[in-house]
Order: C-alpha cells, then sequence, then structure tokens
C-alpha cells in the first residue's frame, strides 16, 4: 500500500488550507497551555488559600469592575478563570491521552493477536467488537463507572478517579483500532515478507510489531486523532453528568456543570469561557483528523 | 427466507443470553445483595437466613438460570435505593424517552434526508457549504452544549419555550403523554433539537455521501442519456438505491437515540430512562443499571434483527447469500 504523500505534496496540500493550519495553532496553543499550567497559570486552583470569596464573581478584565488580576474574572470562589481552565484543560487532556493510550494498547493487541491466531479465538474477539459497537460509548463509559463506584470501597472512590475514568472511556473507544490492526494482520500474514520471516523463525510478536504494524500505522494515527476528540468529550460529558471528577479537582467537564448554575444570573463568563475553550479544542482536534485522513487515505482528495 | 430468519433469531437470542449474563454478573458479584437489603443492625444470623431464601448458596449457572427467567416473566426486583418494583420504576420512564426520542428521529429525518440530497445534487451551491459547516459544528459540540445553548438562546433570553420538565402530560391508559398539550409540545422542542441534532448530521452526511455514489453509476448515466426527467432520475432512480444504507443507519441510531438521551434529559431534566439510568448509576443502585442494561441491549437487538428482515426485503441479493 502506497498510500503515503510525499513531504513536498504534504506540505503543499496544508498550504492550501487555511483552517487546517489555524486549526493545529489552536490545538498547541491549548495544549501547551495546559501542560505548561503549573507554571504560566496566575494561581493554583487547587490551593484553598491561594483565592477569596472577596474576590468573588468578578468579571473579566476588560470589562467595567473587571480586575487585572484576573484577565478572565472569577467564580463565586474567587478562584481564577484563566487558573480553573488552564488547570482543567490539563486534566481533561491526561485523561483523555490516557484513554487514548488505553484504547490503544488493548485494541491494536487484541487485532493483531485475533488476526494471527484466527479460528475461536478471532471471532471471539471479533463478536465482543460488535456488541460493543453496538454500545454507544457513553453507555459503556457509564457503566464501567458505574461497576466501579460499586466494587471499590467509598472511602478510595475519590483517589482512583482518574484511573476510573481513563478504564471507562478506554473501554469504549478500543474496536476500532483493534478493527484495523485485524484486517491488516489477515492481509499480510499471507505475504512473502511475512512467510519469509515465519520460515527464518522470527518470533510472531517481532513479526507483528516489526513487520505488519508498520503497514497501518496512517490509518492508526487518524483514529487516535479522532478519539483523541472522542475520549475528551467524553470526559467532559461524564464530569458534566456528575459521575466524572469531583468539584475540587475540577476539569473542563465539571466546571461547564458549576457554570450552569450561573446561566440564569448575569455572570456568562464562569459558563462560557470553559464551554469555549472545550469546544475550540475539541473542533481544532477533529479539523487536523480531517486533514489527517485525506493525506493517508488519497481517495478522498 | 425463512432459514435466513431462524438463523438470526437464534444469533439474537445469544446475544441476548450474553447481555443478561453480563447483567447478572453486575448484580451478583458488585456488591453483597444481601447487606443492601439489610440495614446495619441486621444481625448475622439473619442474613445467612435471608442469603439462604434468597438462594445465593445455589450453584451459579442455576441463579443464572433463575436470574434469566425472572427477566423474562418481567419479575425484575427491587431497587436498592427507592426500595420500587424495578419494572413499574421503568416503565413509568418509558413514555418520555420514547416520545423524546421519536420526535428527535423525526426532526433528524425530515431535515436530514432532503438536506442530503441537496448537497449531494448542488455540491457547489452555497446551501451545501453551509450545510457541510454546520455538520461539522453538530458533529464536535458536544450534546450537552448544545442543550445548554439552546436553553440559553430560547430559555433564557427570548423566554419563548421552557427550559426543564415536560410541561403538561396526559395520562392515557397508564402511558403519560406530553403530545396532547400545547404545554408539553413546547416543553419538548428544545430537548428534542438537542437529541436529534446529531443524528441530523450523521443522516445528513450519510445521504449525502450515499447518494453521490449513485448518481455516478453506470445506470444514472444511462438515464441520463435517455434524456429522462431529472426528478425522475433524482427520486426513483438514484435515491432509491441509497435506501438500504439509510434504513440501516436510521434504525440503528434509534438505539443511539435512547441511549444517548441520557445527556439530553439531565441537561434538560426531562424524567425519562436516561436520568433513572444516571440517578441508578450515583446510588449505585444495582438492579436498576442491569435492568436498563438488558432493556438497552434488547432494543439494540430488537432492532438490529429488523434491519437485517428489511435488508432481506428490500434487496433480494443479501436473501439468496442467506440462504447459500
Amino acid at each position: 500500500m502506497r498510500a503515503f504523500l510525499s513531504q513536498s505534496e504534504a506540505l503543499h496540500l496544508l498550504a492550501r488550507s487555511p483552517l487546517v493550519i489555524a486549526a493545529a495553532l489552536v490545538a498547541l496553543l491549548a495544549i501547551a497551555g495546559a501542560a505548561l499550567a503549573p507554571l504560566i497559570a496566575p494561581s493554583d486552583p487547587y490551593d484553598l488559600a491561594s483565592f477569596s470569596l472577596v474576590d468573588g464573581l468578578r468579571p473579566p478584565a476588560f470589562l467595567e469592575g473587571g480586575d487585572t488580576r484576573f484577565l478572565l474574572g472569577t467564580d463565586d470562589q474567587g478562584r481564577d478563570m484563566v487558573s480553573a481552565i488552564l488547570y482543567g484543560a490539563r486534566l481533561s487532556l491526561v485523561i483523555g491521552l490516557g484513554a487514548l493510550a488505553f484504547a490503544a494498547i488493548l485494541g491494536i493487541g487484541l487485532g493483531l493477536a485475533a488476526g494471527w491466531i484466527g479460528g475461536r479465538f478471532d471471532a471471539l474477539v471479533m463478536r465482543i467488537a460488535d456488541v460493543q459497537l453496538a454500545l454507544p460509548a457513553i453507555l459503556t463509559a457509564l457503566l464501567v463507572d458505574g461497576i466501579a463506584r460499586g466494587l471499590l470501597p467509598s472511602g478510595a472512590r475519590d483517589e482512583v478517579r482518574i484511573p476510573v475514568l481513563v478504564a471507562a472511556i478506554g473501554l469504549s473507544l478500543w474496536v476500532d483500532f483493534a478493527r484495523t490492526a485485524r484486517a491488516s494482520t489477515l492481509r499480510a500474514k499471507n505475504e512473502d515478507y511475512v512467510q519469509a520471516a515465519i520460515a527464518m523463525g522470527v518470533h510472531p510478536a517481532r513479526i507483528l510489531f516489526v513487520e505488519i504494524l508498520p503497514n497501518v500505522l496512517g490509518p492508526l494515527v487518524v483514529i487516535a486523532t479522532v478519539d483523541l476528540a472522542s475520549a475528551i468529550l467524553l470526559e467532559a460529558t461524564l464530569s458534566f453528568l456528575g459521575v466524572g471528577l469531583p468539584a475540587d479537582a475540577p476539569s473542563l467537564g465539571t466546571l461547564i456543570r458549576i457554570g450552569m448554575q450561573f446561566l440564569l444570573s448575569g455572570e456568562w463568563w464562569i459558563l462560557w469561557l470553559p464551554t469555549a475553550f472545550l469546544v475550540a479544542l475539541v473542533v481544532a482536534i477533529n479539523v487536523m483528523g480531517d486533514f489527517l485522513r485525506e493525506i493517508f487515505d488519497p481517495r478522498l482528495r | 427466507m425463512i432459514p435466513f430468519i431462524a438463523r438470526r433469531l437464534v444469533q439474537s437470542l445469544f446475544v441476548m443470553l450474553a447481555v443478561a449474563a453480563l447483567a447478572f454478573a453486575l448484580f451478583r458479584f458488585v456488591g453483597d445483595p444481601v447487606s443492601q437489603m439489610t440495614g446495619v443492625e441486621t444481625a448475622p444470623q439473619d442474613m445467612e437466613r435471608l442469603r439462604v431464601e434468597l438462594g445465593l448458596t445455589d450453584p451459579i449457572p442455576l441463579q443464572f438460570a433463575r436470574f434469566v427467567g425472572d427477566l423474562v416473566t418481567g419479575d425484575f426486583g427491587y431497587s436498592y435505593r427507592t426500595r420500587q418494583p424495578v419494572g413499574e420504576m421503568i416503565a413509568q420512564r418509558v413514555p418520555a424517552t420514547l416520545e423524546l426520542g421519536l420526535v428527535a428521529l423525526l426532526i433528524s429525518l425530515v431535515v436530514g434526508i432532503p438536506g442530503g440530497i441537496y448537497a449531494a445534487l448542488h455540491p457547489r451551491a452555497p446551501g451545501t457549504q453551509a450545510l457541510l459547516v454546520g455538520t461539522l459544528i453538530g458533529v464536535s459540540v458536544p450534546t450537552f452544549v448544545i442543550g445548554i445553548l439552546l436553553i440559553f438562546l430560547f430559555g433564557v433570553k427570548l423566554g419563548w419555550l421552557p427550559t426543564f420538565g415536560r410541561g403538561g402530560t396526559v395520562d392515557i391508559g397508564g402511558w403519560r403523554t406530553s403530545l396532547l398539550t400545547l404545554d408539553g409540545w413546547r416543553a419538548l422542542i428544545l430537548p428534542a433539537i438537542t437529541l436529534g441534532l446529531y443524528q441530523l448530521t450523521l443522516t445528513l452526511r450519510l445521504v449525502r455521501a450515499e447518494m453521490m455514489d449513485v448518481m455516478r453509476t453506470d445506470h444514472i448515466r444511462f438515464a441520463m442519456a435517455r434524456g429522462l426527467p431529472l426528478g425522475t432520475i433524482h427520486y426513483r432512480h438514484a435515491f432509491r438505491n441509497t435506501l438500504v444504507p439509510v434504513v440501516t443507519i436510521v434504525a440503528l441510531q434509534f438505539g443511539g437515540v435512547i441511549a444517548f438521551s441520557v445527556v439530553t434529559e439531565s441537561v434538560f431534566q426531562w424524567p425519562g430512562l436516561g436520568l433513572l439510568f444516571l440517578e441508578s448509576i450515583r446510588f449505585v443502585d444495582i438492579p436498576v443499571m442491569a435492568v436498563y442494561l438488558v432493556l438497552i441491549g434488547f432494543v439494540f437487538v430488537v432492532l438490529n434483527l429488523l434491519v437485517d428482515l428489511l435488508y432481506a426485503a428490500i434487496d433480494p441479493r443479501i436473501r439468496v447469500a442467506g440462504a447459500a
């Protein structure tokens, strides 16, 4: 399969689409801001001593009544919105990337194994994948979260919130990885270079990861990009529904849930700023995913 | 046709058994049913007696068989949280979710199918570009944000529509409907749009892609060459050929609509199944979670089955392959 573009072709395609450049910039800025939150955020939103009720409900600095210390205003607790959003985005991205890694490792591993071993194991994995695909991701994530709540003693729940969320979201996204990896394994299994490697006595794991997996790296990157957007959305949705992260460690979804209380009063920034940040981040990642798909799938051009 | 149906029925039965096994595992192994049903002051020997009475000391396969038997006969057990029968709790919530889901699906079809056809037939029109940008937003903006936006715009700023609850409902033989009062319809509009928007974008994109594929085929070119009226070509020859994938997605989407209603119902405090499921997760109300899981599984299996049968009815090639 020779679906890849040369570097100059890709750059040419990129130059033609200012939307993609803008999206990449937005995503890069958001990710950098989140990653560097402890360094660049004006205050630490987890540190109760760093904010006080006196500063509560300040509008953004550029509005009347704003305070230059709080560029985007404060919430009812007096928390700086810039800091809350950066730290929230940091949590959202950590969980999103963690869930993505979980889904990729599980999906690619199962897909390669199913394609290689074949037979009953293959049939079993693919039936599970079918059922998983029929169940919407949000339901799987809610269900896993609910089961974890039941299994864990109530005292331990808060400490393992993040791993539970990562597993809940990761478990709902593995199918695409598995199908792609399996299909490429099935195709490659009978090719001469794989048969030669088998004849030479190369370990199957080495064949799978060194000979077969690189064939589908392109499509896998596309799936990973789109799934990152889905993972961030799922986390935000779960936190918005109140089954994700608690209010003392707010992710973007939790911030939006808190902001809902101010929908009727005038403090729009508490709700709409985290919402705008979340939507911008997800749209940017999706636009990049579409672009990557065009690069790796020449039929779409 | 008969062997095809029979085989699909058997397959569906196995899927339902698998779902039931999952629900049983949830019920039996997540948390201890006996300690959930009793208080702290219950004596250990009383708990042991209850355990034997409930049959929790029997072999696991026997317990599973009893669990399936209870499900089939409509005995869904009692909620840990409210102590009410789960069957009643769910039956009370079904009308709200079903009405919301059906109206949402209707919106997505009434806008999505004509929109998709238009976008496919006029690829360069400004209207198409607007539609496509709209679908990109529909896919990227999370459902709950769309709900909040609609509440803010039409509920808070303009004050046109209510933002929570079902409005006035009428009880018809145990089915509480909000479709018979003006108030109920007004309350239904915003949640239905919120729930339907994502499905709408999917339908629109799918119809457009299928339609564009069909328009490129030889029989359409031949029809053009024959000089048939464009309307006949578009709707009698082209659109009809997109029906198989469209019917599939629409039917499967209905399951998705029911499942996604969890988010919409939470935003609008819509008293349906999704809200019940969410509450049961928050309170670790295992029996309700287990029955909801079985119910959703059942809806998906039935829809899948219907789709396959419809397929066989629409496209004879599938029937032949199924018989072979």
